[in-house]
């Protein structure tokens, strides 16, 4: 990475940083180079092609970190930054360690997008187009979106690391709306993945007809119903059910300022002994992973629930330090403006051993998401709500009548607790998660799961 | 000329040189800090600078758009190619023309010194005194989760080709916490907040004592019963509804039949308690500014009124599809964005009742002080939602027992018809974008709990 980030220029930047003392002086830096473009009425608008590059300068001295950042990567600039930054300490100067380069292998790019041409790019558009339309009469509107987004980075620390990362993420979004009558549903799909352009080699236009399917679907769904019942969640996207009940209440930084229901729950059963949960920055070419995270610590696999036992938390360094661990790979940032913090890469269930038909059918009355538009939760109290995008009831063992404006809503210990099955038919679907003002791309993935009791909200009362 | 506007100038030409038939520059550059406090200590401390151009490029009817960091001569001038090259993928559109230029006036009263003689240290102060006020406001209080000041200091130049220049600086600051309240029933949390121009318009004890109040209000909260019943929204509730149905009023989401609103422009469909205005030049509005996103006069616009919807919000491109004119609601996130159709302030009309005065006309009901999942809840073509909820139950028009864990289901075009009064004190919200409003009360809405 010493195209960005040249070890000279970071030795002299951390010397300046620690001028007046810090325990910690990190400097990170990044180039981003995306093109996005998306198609509404059949036509390609919205072509948008951005390149940024800036670095930021943090040192970290007692319980405060002290962060500048700027625009341009002028080694006088960054120097300029360091200044700021020790300005703001009173100490004695520290010497940062010698910088060590390491290497760690970026996730093979085999077809870099911005060697495509836009053309292509417009064209799978208008394929996309064409096969939401084709799909039924009553697909009033298709928007379809392409987002290629590369990010190179590299850090260097006060302890000696020196370190990148070259990251390429691709992404397709398909949303139609149906229209019958006074009836207007709509229906989404995603396809996106840590890859370049061979992502889309397949089929990428099956997701236009997804999307345009799930809309159809909904132009007869009834009123969603109101009360406690079991829920089956879907695969993939489902897991996003975890990634915000359990997930978020596992990052370190809620948990150390006891904003988090697992509190002092390590070792602690919080879910039934079938129940195996994974945050893995690791998995081949996911949403979610990366070769190291925005710290420089390399991305790893860890395991947040064994058998229904809670046996870790996610850790960005400053946690890890203040907890006597070592960090699990999960410093992330949206970019060079900002701060890393805890933060889930790839999060998941791990696959159990029933099959979805089998986790149906054990179900006298209930509800069926399979799909979410998105979901909340408050980490403190650990008070969760989901929107249903897709949602069905359960009537008798078998899945009957589409619902529609249905929202799951609970507690994330008594829900976790009250998972009771959990499918074989595992799969990974991509996400933007929100935390602190900052987006990241994340992983969530769990085969068909049952929640023995959840509070459904419907209109229909 | 400033060197913003000069950088802003010299995009515009650079990229007519690189075959662009028009273009538009916008350029902007900010200082802002960030506090981060937590246990009476300073977590972190930001400062950071930004500049950026963003350039728009037309080709007949087509448009393209690139921006980036390199303000050089050099690296201007690849922006600008760029954006005249994504210009050429683009499909014709016959009504993508560049704003043509109208008479700017000045806007004072953006600014206050105090974003800048306020040393780093004392906004740090303010930070800590919001957390120490919370903490001790109340023994119930178990800790503050994190407390956010931040301010900005944003300078933004535009120019266009058909002749627009224009420069303007704005300064805004705000604070939150977020307090933590332990009791029967264990953990809940209550948000503070407040902005201002300045960190001289915070106060600090106020920020602090709301996140507390709130936190302690909600101990012991049980899930209400399911059924239909007059609802009090909150000002950060109502707020972040007025943000969804200004959001149904912009004309891009009309035109294209995406809004729960199109069609109906002149329909009596709201209750006459409820009046609705965007306004880009009130002074106290975080989003005002002398012009929009593409440099077209902000002004002010009724949208509700009387009960009918009187207009919807217009950029250049809406407008001429229409063949009528911008409402100066071009909107974008800084120089990264294509500027789109979004409401500047919006501001909700306050009502004659004081609060107590909202609970008695509800009689039985409840009191909404918080919603989750609105991007998930709420379908934004229909307006049909559902969303998670916590409040208080209101009895014989006084505040009862806390609730939670509940949802609220509506449309919001039925919402807009059965408010029965607006209350008197009003105030400014960061939540579904910038709004002004007072709390409203709801006729009727289904409440799902147990």
């Amino acid at each position: 990475m010493s195209e960005l980030l040249d070890a000279a220029v970071a030795e002299r930047v951390l010397t300046r940083a620690l001028a007046n003392g810090g325990r910690f002086a990190e400097v990170f830096a990044e180039r981003r180079q995306g093109l996005a473009m998306s198609i509404d009425e059949s036509r390609i608008e919205a072509v948008q092609a951005g390149a940024e590059e800036g670095a930021g300068v943090r040192v970290v001295e007692g319980g405060t970190t002290y962060f500048a950042h700027v625009d341009g990567l002028d080694p006088a600039d960054l120097e300029r930054a360091a200044d700021e930054v020790a300005a703001a300490l009173r100490g004695d100067r520290r010497e940062p360690r010698p910088l060590r380069a390491e290497a760690p292998s970026p996730l093979p790019i085999e077809l870099r997008p911005e060697e495509v041409p836009a053309e292509r790019k417009a064209a799978l558009l208008r394929e996309l187009d064409q096969r939401a339309r084709g799909a039924g009469a009553e697909i009033a509107q298709f928007t379809s979106s392409y987002a290629e987004a590369r990010r190179q980075v590299a850090v260097a620390n006060s302890d000696g690391l020196l370190s990148g990362d070259d990251r390429t993420r691709t992404r397709i979004g398909a949303q139609a709306v149906a229209r019958r009558g006074a009836a207007v549903e709509t229906g989404a799909e995603t396809l996106g993945a840590h890859r370049g352009f061979e992502l889309l080699e397949g089929d990428p236009g099956a997701i236009a007809e997804q999307a345009a399917r799930k809309a159809l679907t909904l132009l007869d769904a009834g009123p969603a119903p109101s009360g406690s019942m079991p829920v089956v969640v879907g695969g993939g996207f489902g897991g996003v059910l975890f990634h915000e009940m359990t997930g978020h209440g596992l990052e370190a930084d809620h948990v150390q300022k006891g904003a988090s229901v697992y509190v002092g729950k390590l070792g602690e059963r919080v879910a039934q002994p079938l129940l195996n949960a994974y945050d893995d920055g690791r998995l081949p070419h996911e949403w979610g992973s990366d070769a190291i995270d925005d710290e420089g610590v390399p991305t790893q696999k860890t395991q947040v629930i064994e058998e229904g036992r809670l046996t870790g938390y996610l850790y960005d360094r400053l946690t890890a330090e203040r907890d006597g661990v070592a960090p699990t790979g999960n410093g992330r940032r949206e970019s060079f403006r900002h701060l890393p913090i805890p933060r889930m890469t790839n999060t998941y269930i791990a696959p159990g051993d029933a099959s979805p038909e089998a986790i149906i059918a054990a179900v006298e009355k209930g509800f069926y998401a399979v799909s979410f538009a998105g979901g909340q939760v408050d980490p403190a109290t650990g008070d969760f709500v989901f929107g249903v995008s897709e949602g069905y009831l359960i009537e008798g063992g078998k899945v009957t009548r589409p619902c529609r404006g249905a929202t799951l809503i609970g507690n994330c210990l008594q829900a976790l607790m009250a998972i009771d099955a959990v499918g074989d038919d595992f799969f990974m679907k991509t996400g933007i998660c929100g935390k602190g003002g900052q987006k990241a791309p994340v992983g969530t993935g769990q085969g068909h799961v049952r929640v023995g009791a959840m509070t459904v909200g419907g209109t229909e009362l | 000329m400033t060197d913003l506007s000069a950088t802003a100038g010299g995009a515009v030409e650079a990229a007519i040189a690189a075959g662009a038939g028009a273009a538009e520059a916008y350029a902007a550059r900010d200082a802002s800090r960030e506090v981060r406090a937590h246990g009476g200590e300073v977590e972190s401390f930001t400062a950071a600078t930004q500049s950026g151009v963003g350039v728009r490029a037309w080709i007949g009817g087509r448009v393209g758009y690139a921006y980036g960091t390199d303000l050089t001569e050099t690296g201007v001038a690849a922006i600008a190619a760029r954006a005249a090259g994504a210009a050429a993928v683009a499909d014709e559109d016959e009504f993508a023309v560049p704003p043509e230029p109208a008479r700017l006036e000045a806007l004072p009263g953006l600014g206050d010194p105090s974003v800048e003689t306020w040393t780093a240290t004392e906004v740090a102060d303010l930070a800590l005194a919001i957390e120490r006020t919370a903490l001790s406001a109340d023994p119930r209080i178990a800790g503050v989760e994190q407390v956010v000041y931040a301010d900005a200091v944003e300078r933004v130049a535009i120019s266009s080709s058909t002749g627009i220049a224009g420069e303007y600086e704005r300064s805004d600051c705000f604070a939150y916490l977020q307090a933590l309240a332990e009791g029967e029933g264990g953990r809940e949390t209550g948000l503070g907040f407040g902005l201002a121009r300045g960190p001289a318009g915070l106060d600090p004890e106020r920020i602090g004592a709301e996140g507390a109040e709130r936190a302690t209000a909600m101990i012991g909260a049980t899930k209400p019963a399911s059924r239909s019943c007059p609802v009090v929204l909150d000002p950060t509730v109502a707020a972040s509804f007025a943000g969804l149905i200004g959001g149904g009023l912009g004309a891009a989401a009309v035109q294209r039949g995406r809004s729960p609103f199109a069609g109906r422009l002149g329909e009596e469909l709201a209750s006459e308690a409820l009046v609705l205005h965007d306004d880009g030049r009130d002074r106290e509005g975080p989003a005002s500014a002398p012009f929009d996103a593409e440099g077209v006069p902000r002004r002010r616009t009724a949208l509700i009124e009387g009960g009918r919807l009187r207009a919807f919000l217009y950029d250049t491109y809406t407008a001429n599809r229409e063949g009528g004119a911008s409402t100066g609601s071009a909107s974008r996130h800084g120089y990264r964005s294509l500027p789109s159709v979004a409401a500047s302030n919006l501001v909700v009309g306050a009502g004659e009742l004081s609060f107590e005065q909202l609970l008695e006309q509800a009689g039985d009901g409840v009191l909404v002080t918080d919603v989750a999942g609105l991007h998930s809840g709420v379908n934004p073509v229909t307006g049909v939602f559902s969303v998670g909820a916590s409040g208080r139950a209101i009895r014989s028009g006084e505040l009862a027992e806390p609730l939670r864990e509940f949802t609220i289901a509506s449309d919001l075009v039925s919402m807009l018809s059965g408010v029965r009064a607006a209350g008197s004190e009003s105030r400014w919200v960061p939540f579904g974008g910038s709004v002004k409003t007072p709390p409203l009360l709801i006729g009727a809405m289904a409440v799902s709990g147990s």
